[in-house]
């Protein structure tokens, strides 16, 4: 049984990553720009998912406060895109910034000046505030579902801050990016658009890539244990606080990139991207598409989010009620995501529902008892 | 002291507002461990219960009691609530208890089903859906135990559901056609207004409150008075305790841990829905209302202590208290000549949007000292 499932598991992936290589590679051609810039925001999306899966699917840990790294990512290159492209208006300072009367740049502006600065910034401060929050939560051992009440409230918070400071970062109205210039070239045009849809795709691969890098070996590991059972992991002489600020605010550095090639396609980044809902959607990319299956999260993030652009434009009143039936099938009915069913015993089972039966590598006693097809 | 009675008082009527909101939540988290996400949504629900409550007490044959209506809608808030989240714990939450996650991603799932009911479903039809649900629900369990016992008791069980299912029908196309304003859906936020008597101001010790907020704060006061002595006094409230003490021990003496989740949830939806008419007394009401409400909720929770309706009302008045003093930059009236970099920074907070950001900043660092709350459970069933 055991053989049989190693063959099919790489059977599965290899087609899969044939299917997704050719996609992208055929995406600019096939595809007219709108829709091609669409896929190229999903497939950002999708390393946010990464990063959920590896928090969630790994290490057992639902945050749903996702968005604020995403948004620091987004804010961090949109801040630099507005300082770079702001020689043109009063002060040389962006333009909104006119609206309310500002005319020095707030101090934490001066940083993204750097285009240096600004593409380690884009992951790094994400990571360092998901390490600081992730460790004064682990820290203290809350766990489970105070943990996700936490991180929403921690999300709340970032929301209000960035809505309520008009001085500061522009507040609700978010802050523009695709009039932007960057190497003379205007952010929102198509050519600069292709190159962004380019560079994501190659950043997705390279973050599955980063992604099973670290769910392998003893790390890996160690975060599922930790996933499984805590208690046990402590017990045995490993810091569990240590490995799950390290897997958070890795999370969290993805979730930034994530949220700044998201932003120069969507050509703005405002609070919106904190609100509660945007982050649990993330949840459920991941848990459609297989938790615990790096590729379950990719396909999760960009299949679920092309069905919704579809769904919405066809009937936008009932996306509502098909998300929200996805998040109770996928949860009550196929808790593995569609990734891990098919991985699993899913496929033999349908199959013997309707009596195809398959050849089981077991004893027959043992066969007799398990007729079902136990899990493990 | 005029200024500290006033600065009390808003605190007190922000915080009984969280604390009626909370009080559901904290019974099904607190006692049953369930993460409920569309408690907010059963708020909506309340708060649309009065709503639709109004307007049928402005038809000719309710109109001379116009004005109790708000009373009325205080019952059949929980009520409505009420059967939704019994629904709800039958249908999903049952097969979802021991893993907490899930049942929030769940709940979460129909919470935006409810939001999106409300907004495509027309509220006259709503209105019999629910009253179907109500019969089919409740019509079983009150025939005699001697029917209940046959054998064809699953006839009875079907022939009731097929008389719910007509009656809720029956009596939707009858608010339709009488009341025009519920026979189309929209996603547009209703208006509730106040029975004449709530309305204006009364005069306290030289202060001015407005009626409606006594009002919340009376009905918060009944529904915790209400909900501590059914949890201390009556046997039900017993076996809910027993329940939540020890699952299993409880299920071995023969308390029935079914119907005990079954009433945990169904009362703590209900207060939801009390909470509901609450809330439809201070602003407009639309499908997004209870959103707004269910992370301060759940933070109040887990401030209190789960488990602990004391630490809840205390969280409650607490966050409240504080935050109508960072909010309205009350610190500054009370202490008007402070050092310039102190008032800076009390002028910087004191937004309504600010003031969040501060009280749950302020929650998170009191967590990092007491991570279980005011009031910590304590003994050996905690620590799993």
């Amino acid at each position: 049984m055991s053989l049989n499932k190693i063959k099919l598991n790489k059977k599965i992936v290899l087609s899969f990553w044939i299917i997704l290589i050719a996609l992208i590679i055929a995406a600019p051609t096939l595809l007219p720009v709108f829709r091609l810039n669409l896929l190229g925001r999903y497939l950002s999306l999708s390393i946010v998912a990464l990063g959920v899966d590896l928090i969630w699917g790994y290490t057992g840990l639902l945050s749903l406060g996702q968005g604020i790294f995403f948004a620091l990512g987004g804010y961090s290159a949109a801040m630099f895109l507005q300082i770079t492209s702001s020689s043109e208006f009063p002060n040389n300072i962006p333009e909104f910034f006119a609206l309310y009367g500002v005319e020095k740049l707030p101090f934490f502006w001066e940083p993204f000046r750097s285009p240096i600065f600004t593409f380690f910034a884009i992951w790094i401060i994400p990571a360092l505030v998901a390490g600081l929050i992730g460790f004064l939560v682990f820290r203290n051992r809350i766990k489970g579902v105070y943990f996700s009440i936490l991180t929403q409230a921690s999300l709340l918070v970032f929301f209000n801050f960035f809505n309520g400071q008009q001085k500061l970062i522009n507040g609700t109205n978010g802050l523009k990016t695709d009039v932007t210039q960057l190497f003379g070239q205007m952010v929102g045009s198509e050519s600069m658009q292709r190159i962004f849809f380019w560079i994501t795709a190659i950043l997705v691969i390279a973050a599955w890539f980063f992604a099973k890098w670290v769910v392998k070996g003893r790390f890996g590991n160690i975060l599922i244990g930790i996933r499984d059972d805590e208690p046990r992991v402590r017990f045995t002489g490993y810091n569990p606080v240590i490995f799950k600020t390290i897997i958070f605010s890795i999370a969290g550095g993805l979730a930034g990139i994530s949220g700044a090639l998201y932003t120069v396609q969507s050509g703005i980044v405002s609070p919106q991207f904190m609100t509660v809902p945007f982050s649990i959607e993330m949840v459920i990319w991941v848990a459609v598409g297989g938790r615990g299956t790096l590729l379950g999260a990719i396909l999760g993030a960009v299949f679920i989010n092309y069905a919704k652009s579809l769904v919405s434009e066809a009937l936008p009143a009932s996306w509502m009620f098909i998300q929200g039936g996805l998040f109770i099938l996928v949860v009550t009915a196929l808790p593995e995501g569609v990734l891990g069913w098919l991985q699993g015993d899913g496929p033999r089972n349908l199959l013997q529902r309707f009596g195809i039966k398959r050849k089981i590598e077991t004893y027959p006693s043992l066969e007799v008892n398990n007729k079902e097809g136990d899990n493990e | 002291m005029e200024l500290l009675l006033d600065s009390l008082f808003n605190g007190v009527a922000i915080g009984s507002v969280l604390l009626v909101a909370a009080l559901g939540l904290a019974i099904v988290f607190g006692l049953m461990g369930v993460i409920n996400l569309a408690h907010g949504e059963l708020m909506m629900l309340g708060a649309y219960t009065t709503y639709v409550t109004q307007l049928i007490f402005k038809l000719p044959i309710l109109k001379p009691f116009y004005n109790s209506y708000i009373i009325v809608s205080i019952f059949l808030a929980f009520i409505v609530s009420g059967v939704v989240g019994i629904l709800l714990e039958k249908t999903i939450i049952r097969k979802l208890y021991g893993s907490p996650l899930e049942t929030l991603l769940a709940t979460w799932g129909v919470s935006l089903i409810l939001q999106q009911f409300v907004r495509s479903v027309p509220l006259a039809y709503g209105t019999g859906l629910v009253i179907s649900l109500l019969i089919g629900l409740f019509l079983p369990t009150s025939f005699p135990s001697k029917i209940k016992e046959s054998i064809n008791f699953k006839y009875f069980k079907f022939s009731s559901w097929i008389f719910a299912a007509l009656t809720g029908v029956l009596t939707g196309s009858v608010i339709s056609s009488s009341v025009s304003k519920l026979s189309r859906a929209s996603a547009r936020n209703v208006d509730v207004t106040a029975p004449s008597w709530m309305r204006g101001q009364v005069e306290i010790i030289g202060t001015a409150f407005p009626k409606t907020r006594l009002m919340i704060i009376v009905i918060t006061l009944i529904s915790v008075i209400a909900i501590t002595l059914f949890l201390n006094q009556s046997a039900w409230g017993m076996r809910i305790r027993a329940v939540t003490q020890n699952r299993q021990m409880s299920d071995c003496l023969g308390i029935s841990t079914e119907k005990v989740d079954i009433i945990t949830f169904g009362i703590g939806s209900g207060l939801a829905g009390v909470a509901g008419v609450a809330v439809s007394l201070l602003g407009s009401v639309g499908p997004n209302v209870g959103g707004n409400y269910i992370v301060g909720c759940f933070m109040v929770v887990v401030l209190g202590g789960v488990g602990n309706l004391l630490g809840t009302v205390l969280a409650s008045f607490g966050i409240g208290i504080m935050t109508d003093l960072i909010g309205a930059g009350r610190l500054l009236s009370i202490w008007p000549d402070m050092p310039l970099p102190l008032s800076n920074t009390i002028n910087f907070f004191a937004t309504t949007s600010m003031a969040r950001v501060m009280i749950f900043a302020l929650i998170v660092i009191f967590l990092q000292f007491k991570p279980t709350g005011l009031f910590p459970q304590k003994g050996r069933m905690v620590e799993n």
